[in-house]
C-alpha cells in the first residue's frame, strides 16, 4: 500500500512538487493581491527549473533507472525523463515569452502561469502513463488547463473563440479516445499497456480481432487530434491564430511533445507485436500531414496561422520516424522533437518582437525590409526559417535526416516511398519559409519594430544558438535520445 | 412537443409492457449493450457535426459520447467480472463534470464578447 510519505520519497517527487507549488502559488496570488502576476510568473519559472533539476539529478545518479508507481500505472523511465525535460523547456520558454506580451496588451492575470504549471503536470502524467486510465487523466488534466489558456484574454473575441473551438474539438477527441480505450479494455480485459500487449500478442495467429483493432483505431484518432495530424488538424490554424501569441508558443511547443510521447508509448509498449496493423495508419497520417502542412501554408498572410500549418507539417515529418517502428526511428523522433522545440520557441520569440507602439502585429508583410531596420533580428529569424525549411548545416536539416534515414534502413518499399514524399514535401514547404526571408531582406522597409524585451531576447538567443551550432556538437542530444529510445524497447 | 396525446401514452405504456415481458424471457447479452453504446456514440458524433444552431447542443452531444463510453465500460466490466472498467467509468464521470464546467465557462465568455452562441457565428478566423 502507498502512503503519503512513500509518495513524497518516491519517484513522483517532480510531479508532487509541480502540483503542490501550483496550489501554493494560487493561494499566494489570491491573498497577496498580485493581479498582474509578476511574482507568480517568475516563481513559476523557478518551480519549472527546480523540477528540471530533480529530473536531471535522478537521470545523472541512475542513468537507466526505471521507476514505477501506482502498480505500474505510472512509469518513469529514460524515455519519460527525456520527454519531461523537453516539456519543461517548452513551458519555461513560453512563460518567459509571455511577460512583456501581457504587460503590453493588458489582461495579465496570476492564473496564467498557474495554468501553465497545471497543464505541465498533466503532460508529465501523459508522458508517464502506463495505463489507459492514467493516460486519460493526464490528457484531460493537460487539456482542461489548455482550453482556459486559449481563452485567457477574455475581453478578446478571437481568444475566446479559439478557446471555444479548442474545447469542442478537444472534447470530441477525448470522446473518441475513450471509446477506443473502452474497446481495448473490453477485448483484452485490462487497462495496463503491458497486459494489453500480452493479450494482443496472444490473439489467434497474431492477428488481433476486429473489436481490438477498432479500439486501437479510435485511440489513435484521439491521439492524432492532440498531435494535430491530418485528418484531425482542423482546429489547429484557428486556435493558433486566435490564442494570445505566448499561449500559441506554448501550444506549439509543450503539448505537442507530450502528445507525441503518449503516442510513442502507446504504440511501442501496448501494441508493439502488431506493428504491421498500425503502421499503415501512421504512414497515412504522416504523408497527409506533410503534404497539407507544406501546401496549405503557402497562401497564408498571418504568421501565426503559417506557423500552425508549419507545425502540422513538422508533426508529419516526426511521424516518419515512428512509422519506421525501429529503435533508431524512435530516436529520430525524439531528436526531431527536441530540435522542433528550439525552432518553434525561437520563431515565436521573433513573432513577439513584432510590435510597434505597444501594438503586436501578425501579418507577414509587416516584416518587410527588417534587415535594414533590425539586422540581428532579421538574421536570426532567417536562420530559424532556413532551419525550419531543413537546409544544412542548421539543426532542422539534421532533424529530418534522423527520421528519414531509419525509414530507409527498414528496406521496405512503402518506407522508401514515404521517404521520397517527405523530401518532396520539404521542398514544397521551403517555399513559404524562403518567402519570409525574401520579404525581410529584399522588400522596401516598413517602420522599425520596438526593441525586444530582455526575456524574449534571451529565449531567441538560446534557441537560435542551438539551431545554428547544433551540427558542431550534436553528440549530447543524440546520445540522450538514443538512451531514451532504448528504454522503450 | 407539449405532452403526449392519450393515444400515444397508451401506446408507449403497452410498448414498455411488451418489452418487460420479452426481457423476462431472454437475457440481454453483452452485444446488446455494445450496440446501444455504439448507437449513442454515433448520435453524439453526428450531433456535433450536423448541428448548426447552438453550441449548447454540442456540449450535450459530447456528454452523450462520454455516457456511451461509460455504458461500454460498465458492460465490459460486468461481462469480464473485473472492476477496473467501473472505476474507469467513475473517473470519466468526474472528469466529464469538470470538462462541462470549463466548457460552459468558456461559452459564457464567448457570449459576452460576441453576443451569440450560434455555431455558424463562430467564424472570426478562416483560411
Amino acid at each position: 500500500m502507498l502512503t503519503l510519505l512513500d509518495l513524497l520519497h518516491g519517484p513522483l517527487k517532480p510531479e508532487i512538487l509541480l502540483v503542490v507549488s501550483a496550489m501554493f502559488l494560487l493561494m499566494y496570488g489570491v491573498f497577496h493581491h498580485d493581479p498582474r502576476g509578476g511574482n507568480v510568473s517568475w516563481l513559476s519559472v523557478g518551480v519549472l527549473a527546480l523540477v528540471a533539476f530533480l529530473i536531471a539529478y535522478r537521470a545523472w545518479n541512475h542513468p537507466g533507472a526505471f521507476d514505477s508507481s501506482f502498480e505500474g500505472a505510472w512509469v518513469n523511465d529514460g524515455f519519460a525523463r527525456f520527454m519531461k525535460m523537453l516539456v519543461l523547456i517548452g513551458a519555461a520558454g513560453a512563460l518567459l515569452l509571455s511577460f512583456a506580451y501581457f504587460r503590453d496588451v493588458g489582461g495579465m492575470r496570476f492564473e496564467y502561469p498557474i495554468l501553465v504549471l497545471l497543464s505541465t503536470a498533466g503532460m508529465f502524467m501523459m508522458i508517464s502513463a502506463g495505463d489507459l486510465i492514467a493516460l486519460y487523466l493526464g490528457l484531460e488534466m493537460q487539456s482542461l488547463a489548455l482550453y482556459v489558456l486559449a481563452a485567457i484574454r477574455r475581453n478578446d473575441v478571437r481568444s475566446s473563440e479559439a478557446g471555444l473551438k479548442y474545447f469542442v474539438l478537444g472534447a470530441l477527441s477525448s470522446g473518441m479516445l475513450l471509446y477506443g480505450a473502452s474497446l481495448l479494455y473490453g477485448f483484452t480485459g485490462s487497462t495496463h499497456f503491458r497486459d494489453i500487449a500480452q493479450a494482443a500478442h496472444g490473439m489467434a495467429g497474431n492477428v488481433p480481432n476486429v473489436g481490438f483493432l477498432f479500439g486501437l483505431v479510435f485511440l489513435l484518432a484521439g491521439l492524432a487530434f492532440k498531435i494535430s495530424a491530418v485528418p484531425f488538424h482542423m482546429w489547429v490554424p484557428d486556435v493558433y491564430q486566435g490564442a494570445p501569441t505566448p499561449v500559441t508558443a506554448f501550444f506549439a511547443a509543450a503539448p505537442k511533445i507530450a502528445a507525441f510521447a503518449l503516442l510513442i508509448r502507446v504504440l511501442e509498449t501496448s501494441v508493439p507485436g502488431i506493428s504491421s496493423q498500425w503502421q499503415q495508419i501512421i504512414v497515412f497520417m504522416s504523408i497527409a500531414s506533410m503534404i497539407l502542412g507544406s501546401v496549405a501554408a503557402i497562401g497564408q498572410h498571418n504568421i501565426k496561422r503559417l506557423m500552425a500549418y508549419s507545425s502540422i507539417g513538422h508533426g508529419g515529418f516526426a511521424l516518419v520516424g515512428l512509422a519506421a517502428g525501429t529503435e533508431d526511428g524512435v530516436q529520430g523522433v525524439l531528436v526531431y522533437l527536441a530540435i522542433y522545440l528550439a525552432m518553434t520557441l525561437g520563431t515565436f520569440a521573433c513573432i513577439l518582437a513584432m510590435r510597434r507602439k505597444g501594438q503586436y502585429v501578425e501579418e507577414i508583410h509587416q516584416l518587410a525590409g527588417l534587415s535594414r531596420t533590425n539586422l540581428p533580428l532579421a538574421s536570426l529569424l532567417a536562420a530559424l526559417m532556413f532551419s525550419l525549411a531543413g537546409i544544412p548545416p542548421l539543426a532542422g536539416f539534421w532533424a529530418k535526416f534522423f527520421v528519414i534515414i531509419p525509414a530507409i534502413r527498414t528496406g521496405q518499399t512503402g518506407m522508401y516511398i514515404l521517404a521520397v514524399i517527405a523530401v518532396l514535401a520539404s521542398v514544397v514547404g521551403a517555399y513559404y519559409y524562403l518567402r519570409i526571408i525574401k520579404i525581410m531582406f529584399f522588400d522596401e522597409p516598413a517602420e522599425a519594430f520596438q526593441p525586444m524585451p530582455r526575456p524574449v531576447r534571451f529565449v531567441l538567443g538560446l534557441a537560435a544558438a542551438f539551431v545554428i551550432l547544433f551540427s558542431l556538437y550534436p553528440a549530447p542530444l543524440l546520445d540522450a535520445a538514443a538512451r531514451a529510445a532504448h528504454s522503450l524497447f | 412537443m407539449a405532452g403526449l396525446s392519450p393515444a400515444m401514452t397508451k401506446f408507449w405504456i403497452g410498448f414498455a409492457g411488451r418489452l418487460e415481458k420479452r426481457s423476462n424471457a431472454m437475457e440481454i447479452g453483452l452485444s446488446s449493450y455494445l450496440g446501444v453504446a455504439a448507437v449513442l456514440f454515433t448520435i453524439g458524433v453526428i450531433g456535433i457535426f450536423l448541428n448548426r444552431k447552438n453550441v449548447i447542443v454540442i456540449l450535450m452531444s459530447v456528454e452523450l459520447m462520454l455516457l456511451a463510453v461509460n455504458l461500454n465500460l460498465v458492460a465490459f466490466s460486468a461481462h469480464l467480472g473485473d472492476l477496473t472498467g467501473q472505476v474507469f467509468a467513475l473517473v470519466i464521470l468526474t472528469v466529464a463534470a469538470a470538462e462541462a464546467a470549463i466548457g460552459l465557462a468558456i461559452l459564457v465568455v464567448y457570449y459576452r464578447n460576441r453576443g451569440s452562441i450560434a455555431v455558424e457565428d463562430i467564424n472570426m478566423m478562416k483560411g
